[in-house]
Parts: C-alpha cells; structure tokens; sequence
C-alpha cells in the first residue's frame, strides 16, 4: 500500500473520529435503540418474566360451570385475569388496558350442559378484543376452549372427565436446546446494519462535501488514479463500518449476553461483506449525487426503506409471503439474516456463505455503478 | 516549463475555453485575467489535470501532460480558488496529508512542512485546527500545502480572495519569493492591481480566449495614451494654443474639461516636463498637476469596448 493511499484511508478515519456526532450516531444511538428494542422482543429469555395478556372476564352467569372457568383462566400463567362489569370491561379493552373481556351471558352453565350431549342450541360467549391485537385473541379462544371443556364436562357428570387429549412440550430452537433466545442479538444486529449504512452515506456525502469546498481538486492535482481515490475511501468506510459492528456486538455480548452462537469465521464475514457494501453504498451515493444537501434526505429515505425491508426494525417472517419474497433483492436482508444465523441461531459458516455471497455481489453492483457514473471533471 | 497549446473545453452549448495558449518559463509569473466566467479557472483546471480538454494539450518540460497517474503533475502546484483545507485538523495534520498524497513521508515530509510554514509564517500555528485560523491565515495554508511536494510550475486560481489587505500582501511577498526560487507562476485574477503587482506577463481571456499576451507594458503600448496629465490653470482659459500643444511629439491628445487641462501622452518623465515648460514658455501659469496613469481596466476596455468590472 502506496503513502498516499495509506494517508487517505487514515485520514478518513481521523475526520470521522473528530466529528462528535457522527461518532455518537454511529457507536451511541444504535447501542441505545438495540437496547431498547432488544428488551421490548424479548430480551434475555429466562431473565425477564414472560409478558402475560391482559384479559377481563365479565361472569353474568355466576353458575357452577362459569365459576370454574373464571378460576381456569385466571388460573394460566399466560394470561393476566381479572373480573370485571361489562360496561367497566369495554371501556377497558376501547383504552387498551385490556385487550380482551371474556364475557359469560346468563344461563351459560346450564345452556352449555345441554349443548354438550344433545343437539339444544349452542350459547354465545362474547369476546371484546382491542383489533390492534388480533394475535393474542387467538390465543386466548385457545385458552378459553380447554377451561370451557373442562369446567363443563366436570360439572355435568360425564362419566369421562372431559379435558384437552394434549399437552403441549414448547423447546425454543436456537443455537443448542442449553441456549435460551437472546432478542438483543437480532436488536443489535439490526440496528447495527441501519446506523452503520448511516455512516455509509455521511461517508458518500464527504465526497461531495470535498467537491463542493474544492479539497477534490486538489486530491485530482496529485498524481493518483481513480482507484487509488476511490478506493482508499471503501477502504476507510469499510474499515470505520467493521469496527462498529464489533463495538457493538462488543457491547451487546458484555452487558446482554449475546454470544456467537454459530461460526465466529462466518459472523466475522457477514461483518466484512456488509461492511464493503456499505462502502461501495457510500461511492455510489457519492457518484449519484449532485449537492450535499439534496443527496442526504433522498439516501436517508432510501436507506430507511432498505432497513425496514430487511427486517431491522422487525423480523421479516411478519411480512407478508409475497413482501419476504421481495425482500431477498434488498440487500439489509441478507446482512440481518446472516448476522442472525451467526449469532442467536447458531448455524455453522456454511449458513454464512449465500448472505456473504449476495452482500458481495451488492458490492460489486454498487462498486461498478459508481465507478462508471462517478464525476471525475472539476466542475464547470 | 509549461507550455499549453490551443486548448478547447465546452459544457454542452457553452464554450468555456476556446483556444488558449499559454506558456511560462522559470521564474515568470503569468497573470490570468478576465472577468469572471471567462475561462480562467477552467483552464487552470486543465492545465493542472483536472478537466480533460477537447483538444489541445500541456506539456510540462516538453513532455506532455498525459493522464492522472502522470509524474510529470508532481511538478504542479494547485492552489485552488476555495480554501481546499479540512477545517477539522489541524495545519500539520492537513500538511502531513497533502504531502502524503506526492508520496512524501518522514524526515523529507516533515521538512518539508517545515519549509512551507515558514515561508507563510504559520510556523507558530502549526498544532492548531485550521477552523480557529483567520481567513487570510487560511489563504496562505492553502498556498503551503501545493508548496510541499517543491513543484516547479505554481498554478495559483484567485488566491486572495476574500483576505484583507495585509494578509494579500503576505501573499504576494510569498509569491514573490518563490518566483526569486525560479518557479513559474500562473496566477489567475480578476484583480487588477494584484496582475499588475505580480505579473510579468499578462494573458487577458474574455469569452474563453485569448484577446491579448503581453508584458504589462506591452499593454499599456496598445492604449491611447498611457499618462494624463491633469492640470489647474490659472486663469482656466481655453483657446487655440491647445491646438498647438497637441503638436508636441509627446502629447497625444489636450482637452479642457471643467477648467482643468488634460493632457495624454506615452511616457510621464520625458513627457511631462516638457509639457509644463512649454505652458510656461507660453505664458500659462498653472497651480495644482495630477498624473494618472492608465491601468489595466483601461487595456480591458479598450480590447474589449468593455470595463472589466462591469463583464
């Protein structure tokens, strides 16, 4: 390596590290939001208790039968029930404080009795749910369908004591049946991925910042080639974009826990592939740009949509079928994916070399696209 | 030294360069001068490698300027018209880089730093962040850093612009040392008492060519006249005996304006004396004498039938 490339990848990092804010947006803000983020999906799981479902349970029949569904569900550890009025419970589920009120009607007992072993019309129990929460009122019809069984089939006499025929045996599939699910590895990951492309542009955004106050001019005056140029500014990115993913995968594994589960070769190449794409980013932000100003807001946007289509924000098995098949042409999603299977899955380096492999053919795209449409004249 | 032929450059429709020579030798400064949007920065820019013209060509020592790797470049300074300095670092980090980039390292570097501080006077300065300099103080750190790499050919794009007056003239002081070093000088401005101050020769560029190439008072050879002599008669009377001054070999032309009578010739010191003797001869007593000399606004206009500051 070269004087002058050695100079320009040093001081690169120089002026990154004497910018106080890009230091505290690259190390500090993806270290709190993963934080944050990692308790709300989970946490250290084992540490935390496990957030139960807020339900209200409205019992207007006061029968037998209701009494010891009542007791059934408030029994379940899953759910956190209450007795409620029906008035007081519908405000409740309308404010979010519940998100869902069971309600028992009148006669429900002895009406549910009838309806187990004749053909006498079935009763109706009402359910109020928040529809922001869809998921868990599955659950909870779930839940309520076994206590319903069991109460009834108990308290008419069957002969056969009714009951669920199953029990279910949960194992969380992680990295080794001793490893519990750590929500701050994904957290980090993504956020990681999401500031450090950031970086990536503030990165392309120095390049027109160089053109604009004519440091570029005299960069071109010297006698270098465009590789040299271009290159040793991939290099710097890459290099600041590496050492912010070990920082705070450095961070997370200290305070949270977070272990490489799976290949430390592979999670240390899905950094590095993700880190020359993040450069190659910066160059084509650079080459596509005209002003400084104009080129920020549009690769801001452009790179939110990218993260949120990668499943930074939230893990792309909940998007839709046809939008997870979308997302394999944006390239966050192979780099989220990859550092998931590294780290929290605990998948070997063969599971690394597909998002390795796309991560560097994104490179390659964006290395290419820049080079050719990259302004090399002064300016007019 | 350097030696540019027939350079052309156009942006779509617009012409920016069309056609300009150039050359200077060891120790010569050429001044650059037109007004803005003439040509001047871009044929800088070519020169110095930046902006590949549509035809014509530079050669450095004879050889010419081929590519951005070339090493003949390491024999050209830029000095760019914005302050191409990183605010954020301090001089030396920003010399140490620059100097980097002409692949100088170590002692040589260092050494070289020093040099160039010294010549600007910055040397007491040197740990500081270039955002805490003055402008001027700015100004003469941008000069140093395309001094680091001693290039022979100094291409110097409006250099002072912006700076008060003391610190242009820190400048021009700087300069003037280096062409005594036997650099050669491409100074481009569209400040006139600078071209006069440092020039050697003068390439005056409108609508990206040449209209003219001469020394300053080679220029000056092509006006009217080159003096005017103001002066306060007393009695202010006009009359025929002007048509008789006019006949003098020295004078060019003799008006009176406002009372005053104004006299142009070619030469103030053979000129002038002989003019005030003759009006004495002639029985005209005068009170107050004014030279002025012309400039090269007026050259400007009289090439272009345009005033300089007005283009």
């Amino acid at each position: 390596m070269t004087t002058s490339f050695r100079a320009m990848v040093r001081k690169d990092i120089q002026m990154f590290f004497t910018d106080r804010r890009a230091v505290l947006m690259s190390f500090v803000a993806p270290i709190v939001i993963a934080s944050f983020f990692g308790y709300i999906f989970g946490g250290q799981s084992g540490q935390t208790a496990p957030t139960r479902i807020p339900i209200l349970i409205v019992d207007q029949d006061g029968s037998a039968i209701s009494r010891q569904i009542v007791a059934g569900l408030m029994a379940d550890q899953t759910l956190d029930g209450k007795l409620s009025s029906l008035d007081a419970a519908r405000t409740a589920v309308r404010k979010g404080k519940a998100i869902v009120a069971i309600l028992i009607p009148q006669g429900f007992g002895a009406d549910a009795g009838r309806a187990l072993f004749g053909a006498a019309q079935k009763p109706e129990i009402g359910a109020l749910y928040d529809p922001s929460h869809a998921t868990e009122l599955a659950m909870v019809q779930g839940m309520l369908a076994g206590s319903v069984m069991e109460s009834v089939g108990s308290q008419v006499g069957a002969q056969v004591r009714l009951a669920m025929p199953y029990s279910v045996r949960q194992e969380a599939i992680t990295s080794g049946s001793d490893t519990a699910y750590n929500g701050y590895a994904h957290a980090f990951g993504g956020m990681g991925v999401q500031f450090i492309l950031f970086m990536g542009i503030e990165a392309g955004i120095g390049i027109l910042l160089q053109r604009q106050r004519g440091l570029w001019s005299r960069l071109r005056a010297a006698p270098l080639s465009r590789g040299a140029l271009l290159g040793s500014r991939a290099v710097s990115a890459g290099l600041i974009a590496m050492l912010i993913l070990l920082v705070l995968f450095g961070f997370a594994w200290l305070v949270f826990g977070v272990r490489i589960e799976g290949s430390l070769v592979g999670f240390l190449g899905v950094c590095a592939a993700f880190s020359l794409m993040t450069a190659t980013f910066g160059l084509l932000i650079a080459a596509l740009g005209k002003t400084p100003e104009a080129t920020r807001g549009l690769a801001i946007f452009a790179t939110l949509v990218m993260v949120m289509l990668g499943g930074s924000w939230v893990p792309t098995f909940v998007f839709p079928q046809w939008l997870q098949n979308l997302t394999v042409a944006v390239p966050t999603r192979w780099a989220v994916d990859g550092l998931d299977a590294m780290t929290w899955r605990g998948l070997g380096f063969a599971a690394s070399i597909a998002p390795i492999g796309v991560l560097l053919l994104f490179s390659l795209l964006f290395g290419v696209i820049a080079v050719v449409r990259f302004r090399w004249e002064a300016d007019a | 030294m350097l030696e540019a032929k027939i350079l052309k450059k156009s942006y779509g429709t617009v012409v920016a360069v069309d056609g300009v020579s150039l050359r200077a030798a060891a120790g010569e400064t050429v001044g650059l001068l037109g007004p803005n949007g003439a040509g001047k920065t871009t044929t800088v820019s070519i020169i110095a490698g930046l902006t590949r013209p549509d035809s014509g060509e530079v050669f450095i020592n004879g050889k010419p300027l081929r590519g951005d790797t070339d090493p003949a470049k390491r024999e050209i300074g830029l000095v760019p018209q914005d302050i191409a300095l990183y605010d954020e670092l301090s001089a030396l980090a920003n010399l140490e880089f620059f100097g980097a980039l002409y692949e100088l390292s170590g002692q040589t570097l260092q050494r070289a730093i020093a040099e160039a501080l010294e010549l600007v006077g910055l040397a007491a300065r040197v740990k500081d962040k270039v955002k805490t300099f003055s402008g001027g103080m700015k100004r003469r750190l941008n000069l140093a850093a395309a001094l680091l790499h001693d290039p022979q050919i100094l291409l110097l794009d409006e250099p002072t612009v912006g700076v008060d007056p003391q610190s242009r003239n820190a400048i021009f002081d700087n300069l003037e040392t280096l062409k005594k070093r036997g650099k050669a000088l491409i100074y481009t401005t569209h400040y006139m008492e600078e071209a006069e101050r440092l020039c050697d020769r003068l390439i005056i560029i409108d609508h990206g060519k040449v209209i003219a190439d001469d020394t300053l008072q080679g220029l000056f050879r092509r006006l009217p006249v080159t003096n005017l002599l103001a002066i306060e008669l007393q009695p202010p009377e006009a009359g025929p005996w002007i048509q008789q001054l006019q006949a003098l070999s020295e004078v060019r032309s003799a008006e009176m304006c406002d009372g005053v009578l104004k006299v142009g010739m070619h030469g103030l010191s053979e000129g002038a004396p002989k003019i005030l003797q003759w009006l004495t001869d002639h029985g005209h007593s005068y009170q107050h004498v004014v030279s002025e000399r012309a400039d090269l606004e007026s050259v400007f206009l009289t090439l272009t039938g345009r005033s300089l500051r007005d283009s």
